[in-house]
């Protein structure tokens, strides 16, 4: 989901460290059979490792169904898939362990996935 | 460029309690009263106060609530916890019209305010001619916890305004989305969380859409089709409980179609007001 060049442009991107200042958190996203976990420290996001885990521990888990994931990361989402609490609403996304971390830095989380919506970066992806 | 927007205060009484009130005005013609969304302020109104189509014809007033934008809490503020309520929401409306000295005017509010318009047509259709409701609906069951909304641990203006932002159409001109959160970025420790138990608890209107009739208040609900708290299914159930509601979904907008993409909501808007300008 997120490869080095991805990372690097997530952490170079000034509106996203704004809204990660100070944050410490270990999240634990999980999209169907997928799993991915994302170390910041410090406002940075120092690693993503791809699953699956053995033993993963993890601050805040953020559980996704694979077809509303899939429609969320369109770059033009229909409405009711297009934002994380629209999909909390609905039942697609589950936020679960610590979430202080995730309200603190609500905006961040919103402005990664939408970053990793963007033209270039979904080609890489695909 | 100075604009045409006018702002004063006026000092009214509500409930009891002195109050200082801002409220900003442009136009002349039939009354048309803008009422904000939860945690915000006037500025919502910004665009509307300035299409000159519309202040041709109307004279366009917005207030910011008790605790909201400019207008100041009561003396004693720091004692008490802020809870709208319906009765709360009606009489600072009422305050408002009467020390303007409005002649029925017609009222069009969002979010909040398009909830609270349905109790204006149920309950008070003497004191206003027509509603207009945007992201309007009887009832909103709560779907996440608004006690993060007020916590010593999280910033509440970057936790409100990124709470919202999701309810905007992505397809908004991002000037407008940004220059909406920065409203919501301003909001007092606790007031949007306070406006949230009128939207989300107490101000459950289900069982007063009898009341309504659309001969003496008329009643148009516009509701944009990305916003995931009032959908479109629940305005849509709402119009179907009140005989005579003129009903529109709009497509490409959220939650804020008068402050997120103004030029869009317009054309949505125009024709309302051509309509009620026909029957006034």
């Amino acid at each position: 989901m997120i490869d080095a060049t991805m990372l690097a442009a997530i952490n170079a991107d000034p509106a996203l460290r704004r809204w990660s200042r100070h944050m410490e958190a270990d999240v634990l996203l999980e999209i169907g059979a997928e799993t991915w976990r994302w170390v910041v420290r410090d406002g940075t996001l120092a690693s993503v490792t791809a699953g699956p885990f053995v033993m993963p521990a993890w601050t805040v888990a953020l559980r996704a169904e694979p077809e509303a994931w899939a429609i969320f990361m369109r770059p033009e989402p229909t409405p009711g898939y297009h934002d994380l609490m629209a999909l909390v609403r609905r039942g697609a996304l589950r936020v679960e362990g610590d979430l202080r971390p995730f309200m603190q830095h609500l905006f961040w989380f919103k402005a990664v996935f939408a970053k990793l919506r963007e033209p270039k970066l979904q080609e890489r992806a695909a | 460029m100075i604009e045409d927007i006018v702002g004063r205060y006026m000092r009214v009484e509500i409930g009891g309690a002195q109050h200082r009130i801002y409220y900003e005005e442009a136009g002349q013609g039939i009354p048309l009263l803008c009422l904000h969304t939860a945690g915000s302020d006037t500025r919502q109104y910004r665009g509307l106060l300035m299409d000159a189509e519309i202040t041709r014809h109307f004279r366009c007033i917005s207030f910011d609530l008790p605790w909201h934008g400019k207008s100041s809490p009561p003396s004693g503020w720091w004692q008490t916890d802020y809870q709208l309520t319906t009765a709360s929401y009606v009489a600072a409306i009422q305050a408002v019209s009467r020390e303007l000295g409005l002649d029925r005017p017609a009222v069009l509010g969002c979010s909040i305010g398009g909830r609270i318009v349905l109790d204006l047509a149920a309950r008070h259709a003497a004191e206003f001619r027509a509603v207009i409701g945007l992201q309007s609906s009887a009832h909103v069951s709560p779907y996440y916890d608004v006690s993060w909304t007020h916590r010593p641990d999280v910033h509440g203006g970057e936790v409100c305004a990124a709470i919202v932002s999701g309810l905007m159409a992505p397809q908004s001109p991002e000037d407008e989305r940004w220059e909406t959160l920065w409203h919501y970025m301003q909001g007092g420790p606790g007031i949007f969380r306070g406006d949230l138990h009128f939207y989300k608890a107490e101000g459950d209107l289900r069982g007063e859409l009898y009341r309504i009739d659309t001969n003496q208040c008329r009643v148009w609900l516009l509701t944009g089709d990305y916003d995931y708290s009032c959908s479109p299914e629940a305005t849509l159930e709402t119009a179907s409980a009140i005989q005579g509601a003129s009903v529109a979904i709009m497509e490409r907008l959220g939650h804020f179609p008068m402050s997120e993409n103004y030029a869009l909501f317009r054309t949505h808007l125009l024709p309302v007001l051509e309509q009620l300008r026909g029957e006034c």
